[in-house]
């Protein structure tokens, strides 16, 4: 699956684009160059992204990682410190909040407690001298496209948090803003609310046509929701990629780690020809793997295996890892098993054939040759 | 005996003896403040028991005495002016604390609330020696100024403390929703904050109106307040007309509180049971 033809955007050191802009004409939303400074603080470095109308994209990386901070100098709650932001070809950087028609909605609901919902999601069209009979119509309409109609005189405090959150995406789209932005808006939701929201979020985001933009740290939402993903890292663009891409193919070792928590086996390359090569892992085994080029020998790499490609079951082909056990959680249909091999910690998520193995039981964690990704020394994946 | 009657024992002991503390320190808070009021209703010449008899007239005789009335009156206006005056101003310093950010913020929300904490006395001596040395008389306008710095580091501290529990996401919610920063002070934080307003203009007109030790230094010859004319009076007998002025006294400085509270829970309640009328299908 490494083959050439898949070094495109998701390998290039620094891609531009986010979103399909094969249809053409001008990007939603552009940052270009943006460096965002708090005192001596470098909360963003060098960020650039151009993000195509009606595309849904996902900021993801881990708290800290500057993704709330550029979402929050888009809307204008943050100065950048260099660089320009243009919506619709529009240069925002000095337009203010108010002035900048985007929809934004909050961890925290931010519904205003001493206003009513008709008033709450109103209040957008209001500053927008919407004729008054319209407005009726339309907060009508808005609430029923949240599937709360006849909600219109509660107060917040009336409402679940699901349904808060309901309410303040209402509020977000209903004047038709030219994105919306979204602050890890399920994070405060319990584990249920919280995917039925997915899937209501990414319907209405679809129905309207909307340019989204949506923060998180959690990788489930992100795969399960995004048109485009940016993985980000102290305050840098990792990756940007669809799903599949920054999943099977992350650029690098963090976005590997991040997504789905891979196993990084670092090595020396101790045999190479034109389809693969064999490394000499640091735990001591030898392993081979496909490689996408031809690696040289001496070369320092290291081999990412997912948990779900490494087998512990018995009778699978390819590298066998011998080790022992030193936990086990039992998760029905599979388990995921740590496992100790010569000192270094692997997981596996393993389908359980018979008796799910138990804590200090010996086993082979095996893997095929191309069920793995290639790290080089400086941490970019080989392709 | 075993140990767990012991200890139910020793328990029963504590609770008495607490509720006998609790009695006492209620008695002497409250001996004063009913003695007051009972014998301002006493018949007798003397400001003091016994009673001889039930009798408003020392209510009648305040009613005609001039130098009350004017004082009274005196304290009255300069105890609306200040809570208006500290209200409006301690909301924006509080606004302007919390919100935003700028050079020497720390210092400044400390030297608000100094006058707090240095003796009043200080405080009315140095603003007394403070006019003198610019050569300024004293006036009623002296004094109100003085009531409003006595009054303005509360009201900053009661706004600020709860302009911090209001999100600033509501805030920065409307902002996106396009309202500019006027309206959404006026129509989101503004709202937030009126119980901590109401409070504000509470404490503060109480505080003004109670003032005597300040007072007694910046009030301009001739001009007596409340306390002070309580005080000047003292100076010559004990009166019973004291009494009754004590029971006025308190009657407006509790009652105001009381009053704009009650009148406070009654709006609030009225809004929420409008609203749930309104959800009824």
């Amino acid at each position: 699956m490494h083959d050439t033809t898949m070094s495109d955007a998701s390998s290039d050191p620094r891609p531009f684009t986010a979103g399909d802009s094969s249809q053409g004409g001008q990007p939603a939303v552009d940052f270009r160059d943006i460096d965002i400074a708090y005192g001596k603080f470098m909360a963003v470095k060098d960020f650039s992204l151009s993000i195509a109308k009606g595309s849904f994209v996902t900021l993801l990386g881990p708290s800290g990682c500057g993704k709330t901070t550029i979402l929050r100098s888009l809307a204008g709650l943050v100065d950048i410190t260099t660089g320009q932001i243009s919506i619709g070809g529009r240069r925002v950087d000095d337009v203010p909040i108010y002035k900048r028609n985007i929809g934004l909605v909050f961890q925290n609901y931010a519904l205003f407690p001493h206003k009513s919902v008709f008033d709450n999601v109103a209040f957008g069209l209001k500053y927008r001298s919407v004729p008054k009979s319209e407005i009726a119509a339309k907060v009508t309409k808005a609430l029923e496209m949240v599937r709360l109609p006849g909600s219109e005189k509660k107060l917040p405090a009336q409402l679940s948090g699901g349904q808060q959150q309901r309410i303040a995406l209402a509020r977000a789209i209903i004047f038709e803003p030219e994105v919306l932005l979204m602050d890890e808006p399920l994070s405060a939701l319990d584990a249920n609310m919280r995917e039925d929201m997915r899937v209501e979020i990414k319907k209405i985001q679809k129905e309207t046509g909307i340019t989204a933009i949506f923060v998180t740290h959690d990788q489930e939402e992100a795969l399960s929701m995004s048109d485009q993903i940016v993985v980000m890292n102290a305050g840098r663009i990792e990756q940007i990629g669809t799903p599949q891409q920054v999943y099977d193919e992350p650029a690098t070792g963090f976005v590997a780690n991040f997504l789905g928590k891979a196993n990084m086996l670092p090595g020396t390359v101790s045999a190479a020809d034109s389809s693969g090569a064999t490394v000499a892992l640091e735990c001591g085994s030898d392993v081979k793997v496909a490689a996408p080029r031809a690696l040289a020998k001496g070369d320092g790499v290291t081999v990412v295996v997912r948990p779900q490609k490494l087998s512990v079951t018995s009778g699978a082909d390819g590298n066998r890892l011998a080790g022992r056990i030193v936990s086990a959680s039992y998760l029905g249909g599979s388990a995921v098993y740590e496992i100790d091999i010569a000192g270094s910690i692997v997981r596996a998520n393993s389908a359980i054939e018979g008796k799910p193995l138990a804590e200090g039981d010996a086993v082979e964690a095996g893997f095929e040759p191309h069920d793995c990704i290639l790290l080089d020394a400086q941490g970019r994946r080989i392709a | 005996m075993t140990g767990a009657s012991v200890a139910a024992r020793e328990g029963r002991w504590a609770w008495r003896f607490t509720g006998f503390m609790t009695v006492c320190v209620y008695i002497f808070m409250f001996a004063p403040i009913v003695a007051t009021v009972i014998l301002s209703f006493n018949d007798s010449m003397f400001g003091g028991f016994p009673m001889t008899g039930v009798s408003l007239r020392w209510y009648a005789k305040l009613m005609t005495n001039e130098p009350v009335l004017a004082a009274f009156k005196t304290s009255l206006w300069i105890a609306l002016v200040t809570a208006a005056v500290s209200t409006l101003v301690g909301v924006i310093a509080a606004v302007a604390l919390v919100r935003f950010d700028f050079r020497g913020k720390q210092t400044i929300s400390t030297l608000v609330l100094l006058p707090a904490l240095v003796p009043e006395t200080i405080l009315g001596v140095g603003l007394l020696v403070l006019i003198q040395a610019v050569h300024q008389p004293r006036t009623l306008w002296l004094l109100l100024l003085g009531h409003i710095l006595l009054t303005l580091p509360y009201v900053v501290l009661i706004v600020q403390a709860r302009l911090v529990g209001v999100r600033r996401s509501y805030e920065e919610a409307a902002l996106s929703l396009g309202a500019p920063r006027i309206s959404t002070f006026r129509e989101i934080t503004l709202p937030l904050l009126i119980p901590a307003v109401m409070a504000s203009i509470l404490l503060a007109f109480t505080i003004s109106f109670d003032n005597t030790s300040a007072s007694l230094f910046w009030r301009p010859a001739g001009v007596e307040t409340m306390p002070t004319q309580i005080l000047a009076m003292l100076k010559i007998s004990i009166s019973p007309e004291i009494n009754a002025l004590g029971t006025i006294m308190i009657l407006v400085t509790v009652g105001v509180p009381l009053v704009g509270g009650a009148i406070l829970q009654g709006v609030s309640h009225f809004r929420k049971r409008s609203n749930k009328k309104g959800n009824q299908p």
